[in-house]
């Protein structure tokens, strides 16, 4: 497919279908993760703590994944992996956020009380990414393309051709990511119902 | 043995040769990063996410083995 001919970017555009999507797939993940906690908190299974715990954890190693490849990105084209843009800037302070949630739960010992700790926080975690991601780095100008202003994929970004591989890129990245993200659902159900004797209940929640 | 240490000593010699033609020429630095269009940054984003999807799905398999160990 071709790509258009652009100064310093070069052929490096092409990192679009990869560096982009690990992001999309972060924030799917943590959308779900959210949605999870707060089923936890109406229902009080623990069974959606597992859920959305995991899906948080994959989600920060998508992040760390985006961040490794912007960083290998940037050092190539803005000169330096960490130029302190705004949207890498809102992007550490939510991965750092994020790595919070981890350390919160591996300081409590008690599964209920840890579930229902964690949910909430996992749902400040959420509610504070949004602004720092997508609202924030668009207030001011950013090395990053369709910042101080309204992005807009088919503004200037997107040339037709790119667009033919990078949805299906998208999607691919979403299945992948959600793939793991079961992957560790389900080990984390194994292992709770190895430590406990007793199974979490399979569907609906008690009311 | 003898061979191939001979044959990874050409290669590392022939690498080195043209690396220092190359320098001769122009000032830019970083050169194989930047060379053709800058592909290889992509090569090294693939490397990156590949190695790292690997590294946690080979995670993922030992916790699972660790699960089925101690049942």
């Amino acid at each position: 497919m071709p790509v258009p001919s652009l100064n310093i970017i070069n052929e490096s555009i092409r990192n679009l279908y990869f560096h982009v999507p690990m992001w999309f797939t972060m924030i799917l993940l943590f959308t779900g993760s959210f949605i999870y906690s707060i089923k936890y908190l109406r229902g009080g299974n623990l069974r959606d703590d597992i859920y959305a715990s995991q899906l948080t954890n994959t989600g920060i190693f998508f992040s760390i994944l985006g961040m490794l490849s912007g960083m290998e990105w940037a050092t190539y084209t803005w000169g330096a992996p960490w130029s302190n843009d705004p949207k890498q800037l809102g992007t550490a302070m939510s991965m750092l956020i994020y790595f919070a949630y981890l350390i919160l739960r591996g300081g409590l010992k008690d599964d209920e009380k840890r579930a229902k700790i964690s949910a909430v926080y996992n749902i400040f975690a959420y509610a504070l990414m949004i602004p720092l991601l997508w609202v924030l780095p668009r207030m001011v100008d950013s090395l990053h393309p369709g910042n101080g202003g309204n992005p807009g994929f088919n503004q200037y970004d997107l040339d037709k051709y790119m667009r033919m591989v990078f949805y299906p890129a998208v999607i691919g990245w979403f299945l992948i990511g959600l793939w793991i993200a079961t992957l560790k659902i389900r080990w984390g159900l194994l292992k709770f119902e190895r430590e406990n004797d007793f199974q979490i209940e399979p569907e609906k929640n008690n009311k | 043995m003898r061979k191939v240490s001979f044959a990874s000593l050409l290669l590392i010699l022939i690498t080195a040769i043209n690396v220092q033609a190359q320098t001769a020429n122009e000032p830019e630095m970083a050169r194989v990063m930047r060379s053709n269009g800058k592909i290889y940054v992509v090569v090294l984003v693939l490397a990156t996410i590949f190695a790292g999807i690997i590294a946690y799905l080979i995670r993922i398999d030992r916790k699972i083995s660790k699960l089925e160990k101690n049942k």
